[in-house]
This record gives C-alpha cells, structure tokens and sequence, in this order.
C-alpha cells in the first residue's frame, strides 16, 4: 500500500527517495503519527516532499492513492500490527469511552465492528457519514485510518479541517512545474562568473601581508583584501506564450537557475520576437511594460545578454513594419534586435527547439544572421558553448558584427557537444 | 509516548501539520527544514520548540560570508602567530587556538539542546553540502588536535530557509520539510489573541479586514506579513485608535493610518494611493 503511494508520488515527478520512505516508515513505527490519516498525510507530507511547489501534487497523489481506490485503508489496517492499535486505543481513550467499548463488548468485539464498517465504506466512498457519526468517538480514529477521522484540531478554526484537506489543494499555485534539475545549469552558469574584488575587506591578503610583515622587520602586519564576488551582469530576455508554451519547463529551469547564481540580473519577456517594448511580469503586462529603447539606454555595455527564444514564427514578424501578431509596430523587429546586438557586444540567444530543426523554419535562420550565429540549443550542452561566447573578452566579440556574419543558410547545425 | 510533544505555546499558535512536522523531527531527532514567506514566524519556531520543551537554544544565524565549517570551529591561526612573536606560554597548546562554533557548543549540551541554523539559503551554494555529515552522524573532527566530536545528546536542528537558493537534494532527503502557509483568517485571529489578548473585539475586525485589503493588492513588492500585523496593531493600541479610523472607505483618509508598519517601501505605498483613488473615482 505505501510502496504504491512511494511510486505513484515518483510517478508524478516528486523526487522522493528510499531515504525519506524508510523515515516514513520509522515515524510511523515511533508513533509520531496516532490520531487519524490527517495525521497521516501531514507526516507524509514533512517527511516525503521538500519543497512546496510538490505540495499540490503530493495532495493529488494522497488523494488518489488512498481515496479514489477501494479498501485501501482496510489494506492499511490490516498492516498494523492489532497491538499498536490496542495500545494506541487505550492510550487516547478516556475512562467513559473505556466503559463504552466495555458495553460494545469489549475489545475484538470492537475490532470486528471495526472490520465491518471498514468493509462497509469499501462500498460505499461517501460512507464518512454513518462512520463519524456512530463512530465519531470510538477508538477507530486512532487507529487512523478513517480519512475524516475524530481529529479535529484543538482550537477553533481547526474545525473546518473536518474537510479532508489534500481534497482542498491549497497549493496549487506553488506547483510551477519547476524540477529540481536545476543544479546542473547552475553549474554551467557557474561559468560565467567574473570575480571581482568588492566591498569590506575580510579575506587575507597572503602575499600583501608577507609583503608588509617584512618591511616591518619580521613582525606580523596583517592585510586584508575585500572577498572576491561574482561581478558578471546579465540581462535575460524569455518569450513567452504561443509556440514557447511546450518549452515552458526548461525556461524556468534555467530562469531559476541564472536567479540564484547572479546577482546582477535583470530579466524582461517578449512575445515571439524583439519589439518597442519588454515587459517585467506577464500577469500585469500592461502595467509593467519598458520601452526597449530604455533597456538599451540604461544598462552598460558590459552586460551580458542572454535571449531565450523558439525564434519560430512567421518571417514577416521579423522582417516587416507592422509584422508583431499582436500590435502594429512602426519599426521591423529586424531593426530592433540589430539595436540590441549593437548595444551589448557580448549575446547570445538560446533556443529550446531543437537544433536538427533550426534550417527548416525561415525566421529561425533570419534570427540566426541577426544574432551574428550565436545562437545555442537549450541544453547543457548547449549553454555551456553560449557561456562560453559570452566569456570571450570585448575586442573579439567585436570583429563579429551582428548581421554580417552572412553564412549560407543551409549551414549544418551546430554539433551537439556530449 | 516517550518524548515531549510540541502543541504551540502560550505566544505562538502552531497549526496541526506544523505541529506534526515539528514532532515528528523531535522524534526521530532529524532536522526540521522550515520555509515560508518572511514574518511567518519560522526563526521564532526554534525558540518557542526550546521554551516549550524546556531545551537550550543555540542560534547560527547565517550570513553570504558563512562558511561550514565556522559552525564547527576555527583555527585562529592569526593569533597564535602573533603569540608566538611575543613568546607566550599558551602558544605551545593548539587548543587555546580553537575557537567552538555553534555546532559544537550545542553538540557538547548536557541536555538535548534545541539547535537553530536561521536563513541558510544565504550562504553559498555548496553550504549545506558541507554539513550533510555533521547533520547526519551528529559528529564531526577536529583535524587540529585530532579528536572527534560526537554529540551528547542529538539535537534539535531547525533550518530556516526564505528559497533564496536552491538546496541541494542530498541535503533535502535528510530532512523533514514543512512549509508555512500564510495563516488564513482564522489562525490569524487566534495569532493576534495570543499577542493582545485583551485587544478590543471591533478593533482587531477592522484591523483584519484592513491588513488582508492590503495583502489583496496586486503587485506589492513586499507584502505584509503576519509580524508586520503584530508591529502594526501594537501602535494602533498604543495610539489608541477607534476602530472607526480603520473603515477607510468612509474616511478622507485614502491609506489606513500608521501604514508605516505594514508598507515597507514608498513604491509600494504610492501604489496604494494610486489603486485607492483609481476604485474611488469608479465609484
């Protein structure tokens, strides 16, 4: 039974492993968990999911696994050893319910009213009804195993918990379908790190303090230097919507990735290609908008850029005036990505698709030439060779001027690096 | 049941699936990784777990220069250097150069001590990797003297985490996780008796509905948290205020008064104003 719950939560890509299922089974053999399956679930959910983004798919899992499948909690009972639940029972009784189980006839006569109920609510999913109801303060709630079961919080507002609450799926929202796979584009990230000295000096500054010793006539004279910092800046702009809907995953891998490894960054998003105007947050879109002319204006040439695209749409939204789906614009997106190219040397544009695909999309190959052929699959791999463009130092960058790099468009994709 | 059980305290209200981690990192003695948005209550955790247990605490707050093995100990190089030079004695002993660090101290506890490792997601990445052992074996050794430190007794390790950083997965599976959710309504009201117990019944309505109208706005860059509420319902008491002030809609005032407590930057306050006077010329 729990073994089923363990691979459907794999299942549904909650990175559980045998580590965290053997802590939940020696919670459960320590007892930490005694009242009722909330009891249950909120044991599971601490020892099982790390991160709140699974919660949402943790409660689905919960709630298929132990609802929507018949007996299962009879299956469960039956795994329990009887005597915990005696002993379980006796603990949490008071001495009226004692007198009452006396009246039911004692102890097996319990378990096996208990048994028949169980078999009852096999048949029927909304048995919760007559069980809480005739059963609501007999001892079958500590075993814990009836889903709406006698606990029900200690202060008041905990009643509403009566409501089985993996069913409310109150987190929903955290689960953005992001994997923790992103170690691995940190890692790659990691290269683009340019270390520069800044701040309080705290670190110690070996050759100066040898130095200084020294001139001091052998006596120690400490000197410290700052602690050295990654001092790479980075703007980031994504596409988001219409065809960047399948590659929405590995975008906001490498988006969380490049969030916790810079601290400069700055990241817009666009729609199918480069016009007028970016914006910061795709719910307000409208109320966050900048004007791509201010990107350009405000941030140095020292920024590295890294465009996040499919680059698959329809020639014209690149080569035309008026051409954006969504808006007129007066200028070609063309002329837009030649400013950017212009303003920051060091770019690069990362695509998802993949790139056996690249030469049979017209605008993938337009983009390819504005972007001077930096652009890079969305892969470790791939990001590994982009990072490397971006390190490439200001003077060689140059003799690549965007556009001019006119190479036939029936080049060979770039080869995938293993 | 052997051990002690965590159920909230007299000044802090512990839901049931936080009491249920909680209990269970006690009992198993792992540790208890607590997330959630800022002013939720998760450094207080550790301290309300110790006093409620009667365990002591010791707190490692992390900062982006910590390092692991600061949580150990150090070797003060520097000053045994500078000992030597001016020919003291206790320069020929090494451990008058150790210095303890938390780990250490709350290893070395006579009782079960209750042991705080606050925001670890400000360190560096490789940070918690560096403490997988410590955490897992309880010991750790000192290269130094050449001797092993092993925990009296395991403590209890709450690590706070505001998910500025990514933790590693070998690090997660050693712990249990729970999450704070912001507290709905109801806790929030038993939250606030317990800080003001004899806080007038019309006064904490308005401030509520207040501070979940500003929570509501879209696009604060901080919102408001649960102990911002506290901070900004203590001036309120302090200042007296009749829960009339509070109905802004009726008022002229288009922000509640004393938003200083609950807006934390001018960005976000403008913001207000400008949302107030957009629903009010609607109207």
């Amino acid at each position: 039974m729990l073994v089923r719950f363990f691979f459907a939560l794999r299942a549904v890509g909650v990175p559980v492993s045998i580590t965290e299922f053997l802590v939940l089974l020696e919670a459960l053999r320590a007892r930490v968990a005694q009242a009722s399956a909330l009891d249950f679930y909120h044991l599971g959910r601490a020892c099982l999911v790390k991160d709140e983004r699974h919660y949402d798919r943790y409660d689905r899992v919960f709630a298929r696994v132990f609802q929507g499948v018949e007996g299962s909690f009879a299956q469960l009972l039956a795994t329990v050893p009887a005597h915990w639940l005696q002993q379980l029972a006796r603990h949490g009784l008071s001495e009226d319910e004692k007198r009452r189980i006396a009246a039911l006839g004692g102890w097996e006569k319990l378990m096996q009213t208990l048994r028949e109920r169980l078999a009852e609510q096999q048949e029927r999913h909304q048995g919760g009804g007559k069980w809480i109801g005739s059963g609501g303060t007999s001892p079958f709630g500590a075993g814990g195993f009836n889903p709406e079961g006698i606990r029900i919080g200690r202060h008041a507002g905990g009643a509403r918990r009566a409501v089985k609450v993996w069913e409310l799926r109150e987190y929903r929202n955290f689960d953005d379908g992001v994997e923790l796979g992103t170690r691995n584009l940190k890692l790659a990230l990691r290269r683009l790190r340019k270390f520069a000295r800044e701040g309080a000096a705290e670190e110690l500054d070996l050759d100066g303090t040898i130095d200084a010793t020294a001139r001091n006539g052998g006596l120690l004279d400490l000197k410290l230097v700052p602690e050295r910092h990654n001092a790479v800046k980075v703007l980031l702009f994504l596409d988001v919507g219409g065809s960047m809907d399948e590659h929405v995953r590995v975008c906001e891998e490498l988006f969380s990735a490049a969030r916790g490894e810079f601290k400069h960054l700055e990241h817009f998003y666009f729609h199918n290609f480069l016009y007028e105007h970016v914006w910061k947050d795709n719910n307000r879109r409208a109320a966050t908008q900048t004007p791509t002319e201010r990107v350009l204006r405000t941030y140095g040439r020292d920024y590295r850029v890294i465009l996040v695209g499919d680059a698959t749409m329809s020639p014209y939204e690149i080569a035309q005036p008026g051409g954006s789906i969504e808006h007129w614009n007066a200028e070609p997106g063309a002329v837009w990505m030649q400013r950017l190219c212009a303003a920051f040397p060091h770019l690069v544009w990362l695509n998802p698709e993949s790139p056996a695909r690249w030469d049979y999309t017209p605008s993938l190959r337009m983009t390819r030439e504005l972007v001077g052929e930096r652009m890079f699959p969305l892969t470790i791999a791939g990001l590994d060779r982009a990072i490397g463009e971006l390190r490439r130092p200001l003077s060689a960058v140059g003799s690549a001027p965007p556009g001019a790099a006119a190479t036939p468009v029936t080049q060979e994709p770039p080869p995938q690096v293993s | 049941m052997g051990t002690q059980r965590f159920t909230g305290t007299d000044r802090y209200v512990a839901t049931d699936d936080l009491m249920m981690a909680v209990n269970a990192a006690v009992t198993l003695a792992r540790p208890l990784l607590i997330k959630g948005e800022p002013g939720t209550g998760k450094t207080q955790l550790a301290e309300e777990i110790a006093r409620a247990l009667g365990r002591p605490l010791f707190e490692w707050h992390i900062k982006s220069t910590s390092k692991a093995q600061q949580g150990l100990y150090e070797y003060d190089a520097v000053s045994r250097l500078r000992d030597s030079q001016l020919g003291e004695a206790r320069v020929h002993d090494i451990r008058n150069y150790i210095v303890r660090g938390r780990l250490w101290e709350a290893f070395e506890s006579e009782q079960q001590p209750v042991l705080l490792i606050d925001e670890v997601d400000k360190a560096d990445i490789e940070f918690p990797n560096d403490l997988l052992r410590e955490l897992d074996r309880m010991e750790f050794y000192v290269y130094e003297t050449r001797e092993l430190v092993r925990a009296r007794h395991r403590p209890i390790i709450v690590i706070t985490s505001n998910n500025e950083k990514e933790l590693p997965d070998a690090f997660l599976r050693r712990c249990f996780f729970h999450y704070i959710r912001f507290p709905d309504e109801a806790t929030m009201r038993a939250i606030v008796a317990v800080h003001f117990p004899d806080l007038k019944k019309e006064l904490l309505a308005e401030a509520l509905a207040a501070f979940f109208d500003v929570r509501a706005t879209p696009g604060l860059k901080k919102k408001p948290s649960t102990s911002e509420l506290l901070d900004w319902i203590k001036l309120l008491v302090a200042e007296d205020i009749p829960p009339e002030a509070l109905r802004s809609a009726d008022s002229n005032k288009v922000i509640p008064i004393l938003h200083g407590a609950l807006l934390k930057n001018e960005q976000d306050v403008h913001l207000f104003e400008q949302l107030v006077f957009m629903h009010r010329r609607v109207r």
